[in-house]
């Protein structure tokens, strides 16, 4: 079933919810996952999101996610200066892939303290978006959960402890992946949960030998953003009906 | 359990077993689905509403589209609604300005809110700020106008689309209008069976609408088709609270378009190879829309 707030939402920065809220979101999803404050951006674009780049405002969207703005901020049709202002140096240039999505751009990154991120990924309609591909490795969530994405080294013991500790602070896991580019090399997990996975276990996962890298996607922080603040409390009715 | 948002037969059974109305149907669904609070459901709502009436506030009639192509028709609407001489009457001239005005918003990159798609921005909204900056409705009616609206959405997206490259405009701008439809007729006191037929209705008298963006943006002819979404939304609502009923039931309308859809040559379903995009001028735009962005990548 769908969420009603798919059809009456997303509430976005125009023109089009796949070239323009879905880049928002892909930008800003590659900022999370990077986990530092990006400084230099390669933007490489595919298929119709290189098309309509401009026209859609592709360009500016993505640069917009890399800044942490939400689909719906104003300032999205003014990012290249607000990237000028934050330091962020960037190129957007078109790239031919293979069998990609028609939305598809990667994004490689060099954070402020010195970390890198290379992204794939795909807007697939209605801001959604798909990340397809992470350091290399093929992976496949869409950030419609909080999601844990855990580089670790590919021999065994690693997915237990992880799964053990996310069942002693009771997180629900709704999905999970396993990737690898080969066998004895790295290897992701993708770990997606009902329940927001608290900073300690993610400390603690973060420590255990054999991780080599945890990033953490807070899908509930970035929903009760958008309302969590704007609850007009004297709106409603004690008993919850709208005055 | 609620309901699944797969048929508007579901929820008319559903309104028949325990009495509810429709939106409070669909709210219960909002509720199970996303595990919140009747409050936080309303709450989002709200917000969702204080946006559309925030990107109508913000237009100013100046600004252009990135190509230029759109832009000053909403003002251009609204000045000649204000003279009095429009032949849509008060109301509906209205809604026309509100449809353009929301729709250029969106082409001009300004915050809005898609309902059901970016593109189709502008449908819904018509239809309600109108009545809003007359008081003729209340913030409560209009909520629950929206939960009606976004039930009827999930509907339409479940059995047919509403994406213009899966279903052309017509599961756009088409969905977009019967979710308009249904929320008039809600807001006037319609019940369920008025609901359905209104939204039947308008899909019919869009059935078979391209997508044949022009240069493949959003923008021509994509701003003026919010008005005939907008005003085929008021013309159905009308006839449902007249007692006209569609001789075909609506979930099976919703089908046809579906079907319509997929069998749409793929030159009408957002490719902008065909129709409009594909007229003289239209070739002119694109090819002055691809020289744009040749020129900016090697500059």
């Amino acid at each position: 079933m769908l969420d009603i707030f798919d059809i009456l939402g997303p509430i976005m920065v125009g023109p089009s919810s796949s070239h323009t809220a879905g880049a928002v979101r892909i930008g800003s999803m590659a900022r999370t996952l990077l986990d530092d404050e990006p400084v230099r951006a390669k933007i490489y674009l595919h298929g119709s999101f290189a098309e309509t780049a401009q026209g859609h405002g592709t360009d500016r969207a993505l640069v917009s996610g890399l800044l942490g703005m939400k689909p719906d901020d104003n300032r999205i049709p003014f990012a290249f200066e607000e990237a000028e202002k934050a330091g962020l140096e960037f190129t957007i240039e078109e790239i031919e892939l293979k069998e990609a999505h028609p939305n598809t751009a990667v994004l490689k990154l060099w954070g402020k303290s010195g970390k890198t991120l290379t992204i794939q990924a795909s807007s697939t309609g209605g801001g959604r978006i798909m990340v397809n591909r992470l350091d290399g490795i093929n992976v496949n969530f869409n950030g419609n959960y909080n999601t844990l994405v855990i580089h670790n080294q590919d021999n065994r013991g690693h997915i237990a402890d992880v799964t053990a500790a996310l069942s002693i602070a009771q997180v629900n896991v709704a999905s999970m992946s396993l990737h690898r580019n080969k066998r004895g090399g790295d290897a992701l997990m993708i770990i997606e949960t009902d329940q927001p996975v608290p900073e300690a276990v993610r400390e603690l996962l973060s420590r255990l030998p054999g991780i080599l890298k945890l990033t953490y996607y807070d899908k509930t922080r970035e929903e009760a953003d958008e309302c969590g603040v704007k609850f007009y409390a004297g709106d409603f009715r004690s008993d919850g009906e709208i005055r | 359990m609620s309901v699944a948002l797969n048929s508007m037969q579901e929820i008319f059974d559903r309104m028949e077993k325990s009495g509810k109305e429709f939106w409070e149907i669909v709210l219960e669904t909002d509720i199970d689905e996303r595990q919140v609070t009747r409050e936080e459901s309303l709450a989002k709502m709200l917000y969702t509403w204080q946006a559309m009436q925030d990107a109508a506030d913000q237009y100013t009639g100046q600004r252009r589209s990135v190509s230029g192509l759109v832009g000053g028709d909403g003002l251009k609407m609204r000045q000649h609604a204000k003279r009095g001489v429009a032949l849509s009457g008060n109301y509906v001239s209205e809604v026309i300005a509100e449809a353009l005005s929301m729709a250029e918003s969106n082409a001009c990159m300004c915050r809005i809110v898609a309902a059901p798609t970016a593109g189709a921005c502008g449908v819904l909204p018509a239809v309600l700020l109108p009545l809003w900056a007359r008081g003729e409705i209340t913030q409560k009616d209009l909520l629950e106008a929206l939960y009606v609206a976004s039930g009827i959405g999930a509907v339409v997206a479940y059995r047919a689309s509403i994406s213009g490259a899966a279903g052309g405009c017509q599961a756009e701008i088409g969905t977009a209008s019967a979710m308009a439809a249904g929320a008039l007729v809600a807001v006037r006191g319609g019940d369920g069976a008025a609901i359905g037929h209104a939204v039947a209705m308008a899909l019919k008298n869009l059935m078979g609408l391209v997508c044949d963006p022009v240069a493949g943006l959003v923008e021509v002819p994509c701003v003026k088709r919010n008005v005939i979404g907008a005003v085929n939304a008021v013309t159905a609502a009308d006839m449902a609270l007249a007692g006209i009923e569609s001789k075909i039931p609506v979930d099976e309308v919703i089908d046809a378009m579906g079907e319509v859809g997929r069998r749409m040559p793929v030159e009408f379903r957002e490719t902008a190879l065909g129709g409009l995009a594909a007229t003289p001028t239209g070739r002119v735009l694109k090819e002055q829309a691809a020289a744009t962005r040749n020129a900016k990548a090697r500059g």
